[in-house]
Formats: C-alpha cells, structure tokens, sequence
C-alpha cells in the first residue's frame, strides 16, 4: 500500500496538492451534507415573483428564472457531477489497467490486437464518440451515462500502463516470479500492478477533471443529465437564456465546475510530480 | 550417482530480422548429479545464461528453443511440458538465482511475501504456516534478525542480504537443482566469499545439485566439482576441476588462464586473447575459435566434436586428438 500512499503524502506536501485537496473536500462536504438544509432543488416555489431573484440571504445564491433555489440546485447537481466522476473514472482506470497489463505481458498477438483497437478509439474524439451514441437514444439514464463515459475513458490509460508494463516485464524480479512458478495471474496483480499503480493514481485524478468537464459539456448539449434534475452543464444551459438579467443563474454552476476541475487538476499535478520524480 | 538433469543437444535460436534465425546456443549437452555442483563458465554472449533459463523454459519469445534439444529431469521431458505442469517444475524441481539482487527482488513487495509466494505457489500451505517457512529459510541462509528482516522491503537490505534472499527464494520450494545465475557478481569479494560458502553449505545439508554459472575462473576453483567452458553457444571444454586447472587442453581455456593473474608463483606478462567473441549471429564456421586461436592449423575449417583427452576430461579441439 506505500505505492498509493507515498506519492499522495508527497502530493499533499506541496501548496498546490494540499489546495488541490481541501478545495475538493470542501466542495465535497458541501455536496454531501448540505442539500437536506437547502429548499427543494426542483420545487418552483413562486414562478411568477419569485423567478430570477438576485442573490439575498433568503438565496445566497439567487433563483433561477422558474424561481428554483440556485445554491441547492448547485449542490444536488455537484453529488450527481462528482458521482458519475468517480464512478466513470473507477470503470475506465480499471479497464485501462486491465487491458494495458494483458496487452503488455502477453504480448504478440494479443498485445496488437488490443493496442489496434485502441488506436482506433483514439481517432475518434470522445465527445463524438459519446454523441453518437447519446444522440441514437431517446432518454439515457444516469447509470448508462456513467457506464457510457467509463466505457469511452480508457484507451489512454490502457497505453500508459501497457508502456509500463512492457519495461517491467524485462525487469528481474518479473522474471525470477516466473521460475518459483508463478501463474500468469499472479505475476499480473502481485508483481506488475503493484507498480503501476502510480501511473494509474495520475490517470485517476486527472480524468476526475476531464469528466466532470464533459459530463457539463454533455449535459449543456442537453444529451447528459435530464431535466428537472439538476446539473451543472444542465444549468448552465438553462441560464443561457437570462444570462443578462440573472447572470447568477448561470456563473454559480460555471464558478463550481472551474473550482472542482481546477483542485482535481492540481491534485493530480501534484500526484503526478511526485511519482515521477524527474518529471518534477 | 542419481543423476537429476540431462541435457542434450540443446540449441536455442531467435530471428535475426531477415528471416533466418540465429543460435546463441548452439549444441549444448552435459548432466548433474545429485548432491554435485558443476560450474558453466564462459564470457559475456557466449550463451551460458540463456542456457540456465532454457532449463525452465524462460526464453523469452520469440526465442524458442530447437526441436531437435532435450532436456530430462529425472524421468520427466521438460520440453514436452506445457502450462501448469511446466509451472510445477518451476521452482520446486529447479530454483534459479539470479544475477542481479538489486532488481531481482519487486520493490514493492516485503520480503517475507516473496518468499512465501515460491512456497505457496507450489505447497497448500496457510499463509502463517509460509511465514514459518520462511523464517526458516532466512535462517538457513544466515541472515542476522530474520524475524524483522521478514518485514522489510528489499530497499531496506544490503547487496550481500539481498542475495541472500534471493537464495532463500530460490529454496523455497524445496528444489533439487539449484541453478545460480552469476550469483556473486554484484558483491564486493567479502560477500562473494559468505555467499558462496551458503550456497557450498546448502548443497551439501539439502544434497541438492548446483550449476554455477560465472565468467569467474576464481570463484570455480574452490566450490565445483566439474566445470563446463563454454564458448560462442558451445561447450568447448569440459573436465573435473582439478583437472581442467592443471591441464587446460582448449586453447581457448589455456587462453583464460593466461589472462588472470595470480597470486603465487613468479610474476609473468598476461596474454589476453587476441581479438572479441563473435556475436551470435556469425558464429565462424569450422572451429567456433578458430580466428583467435594462436594454434588453428588445416583441420580447423572442419567443426571438432568433443573429443576424449582424459575419462571425465573431453575438449571441443582437433589438437586433442593428437598425443601432444
């Protein structure tokens, strides 16, 4: 477990790691714990006199133009953002681990095989990737959203661990595993895994902010989240419309996804840096 | 004598790019007894190492190893094994030791796991019951504290304890061939020495069989019974160690013995061998020696079999065939 731990108490040694970090718990425990004490995010409580109100204590963050509660919209829709995040990113580092490290032991046949179709992936751009699929369905639901985007984050991280591996692989102790008579599957998750992880820690925290940018990028295109449930990328569309009379509607979604991209960045600058550290 | 291991005629080859394949071994056959310790002794490329990680079938592809080799561990045709049965050769029959202790152990990984994992690979054994063993075996190979050292990661020991776990890895499985692959090259001469020592003492304790693989005629002199030179994918010579130190017949063996110094004796000029070993893609034909043997004559363009010099005692060489 040092593998994972070490680089993350480097990381939080530096500023920009330990801003990094306490950004994204603060945003995190405002997402977790604040809604329940925040009006109904999908409640329109008053949409002729209380629609795009400007921001008050009643509203610290102002109603949008059909009188929602933008403060609890903001936050209901961050656990949905930083949900499908982790989850997209958990399914992608793990295929990505798991296609990189097949492809790069076994080599040959399967090793191109795999690395071909990864190529192809990668010249399609991911959006379009997505698009395409979203816009051949009527509704997608959360789940598929998130199963869709894992699905789609993979290829890089499988190139890097296969690059990985294929240098691990001459190393002696890989080797020496082999001749006590280990099985290929021991020797994938006791002796390669182990040092990739911090390749794949980097891959982790960078994608959390590629996703969350494109779950909003999705969701403005009006392909991600479904309304009434809130969402960032979703809100920011909506606001689109009053963006002169109640800019608030549209900058407190915006001002979240910057800050939330923004930490996960620095924390996986700061990660990546530290398990690298020529790189530094 | 039980013999444990045969081998015969074993030739490995890999593409050389244009099609054809190339032989860094080429025509390898010796044997080992129980309880003996032969040493392959031979410079850098002439195919000794690739020779030990044939004998688990660890070449690497697309190296492969030629139809027409063998190799026989006791009763069983290691070449006919595929998957698991090959697994359970590895490291139970034979255990390996390799050359460099510095990368032959995963940094990530303590000690104790990695031993246990040759134990476990290959008994049914608990995990409490691996550590037990594994204790054990750090003792065996003379590491102080073993019960920390159990614990440690392998950044947290020296060159010297290193190979020391290395070794106790390699005896985990409770092989009967021990093959050490350089196992000293790494370590200054005091610690060659203490390795060496625990290697000679486990042969005897366990009567386990030792191939020895070195370029280092100093460290055979005292620890084989037999040594085997190996040149340019051949053996050229082979003999009982006191032998082949008191009559080396291969010109190629006279000519290693003339560039070490020595100790004893009145001090003369070392005389390197002239020229390099050639690489592996154009071994010369006829004689494999012959562009650097001070002695070639006419019948070297022809390849010389092992020839018979005295019982135990054969060298790859036309001269042996004539009374000198």
């Amino acid at each position: 477990m040092t593998v994972l731990l070490e680089p993350l108490r480097r990381a939080w040694r530096t500023p920009r790691g330990r801003a990094g970090v306490l950004v994204l718990l603060a945003i995190a425990v405002v997402v977790i714990f604040s809604p329940p004490l925040l009006p109904d995010p999908l409640a329109q409580p008053d949409p002729i006199g209380g629609a795009s109100l400007a921001p008050s204590i009643a509203h610290p963050f102002g109603t949008d133009q059909l009188s929602r509660d933008v403060l609890s919209r903001v936050a209901v829709g961050g656990r949905v953002s930083l949900a499908v995040a982790i989850i997209a990113v958990g399914l992608s580092i793990t295929l990505g681990a798991l296609v990189g490290l097949v492809a790069g032991y076994w080599g040959g046949l399967v090793d191109a095989a795999l690395m071909r179709l990864v190529d192809a992936a990668l010249a399609v751009p991911r959006l379009f990737l997505l698009l395409l699929v979203l816009a051949m369905s009527e509704r997608v639901p959360v789940w598929a959203l998130v199963l869709l985007i894992g699905a789609t984050g993979w290829f890089g991280t499988s190139r890097i661990v296969r690059a990985e591996v294929l240098r691990l692989r001459e190393e002696s102790y890989v080797r020496a595993s082999e001749a006590l008579g280990a099985s290929r599957r021991r020797v994938i998750f006791r002796h390669l895994l182990p040092n990739t992880l911090g390749p794949l820690l980097v891959a982790a925290t960078l994608g959390v902010g590629d996703v969350i940018l494109l779950e909003a990028g999705l969701s403005f295109l009006g392909l991600g989240i479904q309304p009434p449930a809130p969402s960032w990328g979703g809100m920011i569309l909506d606001a689109r419309e009053v963006l002169v009379t109640a800019p608030w509607a549209g900058l407190f979604p915006g001002a979240a996804i910057v800050l939330t991209v923004l930490s996960a960045n620095l924390v996986g600058d700061a990660v990546r840096d530290a398990v690298d550290p020529r790189a530094a | 004598m039980t013999r444990v291991l045969e081998v015969e005629n074993l030739r490995v080859s890999f593409p050389d790019g244009s099609g054809r394949r190339f032989r860094p071994v080429d025509g390898v056959t010796f044997t080992l007894d129980r309880g003996e310790t032969m040493a392959l002794v031979g410079e850098s490329g002439c195919g000794k190492s690739l020779t030990s990680l044939a004998l688990l079938r660890l070449i690497p592809p697309p190296g492969r190893i030629e139809p027409d080799s063998s190799i026989r561990l006791g009763g069983t045709d290691v070449l006919g094994l595929e998957g698991n049965a090959l697994r359970q050769i590895r490291g139970r029959r034979i255990g390996m030791i390799f050359q460099d202790p510095m990368t032959s152990l995963n940094p990530v990984l303590r000690v104790g796991d990695q031993i246990g994992e040759g134990i476990r690979a290959h008994f049914p054994v608990s995990k409490a019951e691996a550590r037990e063993r594994s204790l054990r075996l750090l003792q065996e190979v003379g590491i102080p504290d073993p019960g920390s050292r159990l614990d440690a990661y392998p950044h947290e020991l020296s060159g010297g304890m290193r190979q020391r776990v290395m070794i106790a890895i390699a005896l985990a499985a409770e092989p009967e061939i021990l093959v050490a692959d350089e196992p000293t090259t790494a370590l200054d001469v005091t610690v060659q020495a203490q390795i060496l020592e625990v290697l000679d003492r486990l042969r005897s304790s366990r009567g386990m069989a030792v191939l020895l693989i070195t370029h280092d005629l100093g460290i055979v002199a005292g620890r084989a019974d037999r040594v085997a030179v190996m040149y340019a994918g051949q053996i050229v010579e082979e003999a009982p160690t006191a032998r082949l130190f008191a009559n080396p017949s291969h010109p190629y063996t006279q000519g290693l013995f003339a560039s070490v110094p020595r100790i004893r004796g009145p001090a003369r000029r070392l005389t390197p061998i002239p020229g390099s070993v050639p690489p592996a893609t154009a071994w010369p034909s006829g004689c494999r020696f012959r562009p650097r043997c001070l002695k070639a004559f006419d019948k070297c363009v022809m390849e010389p079999p092992l020839l018979p010099i005295e019982p135990g005692h054969r060298a790859r060489c036309w001269l042996a065939e004539t009374p000198r």
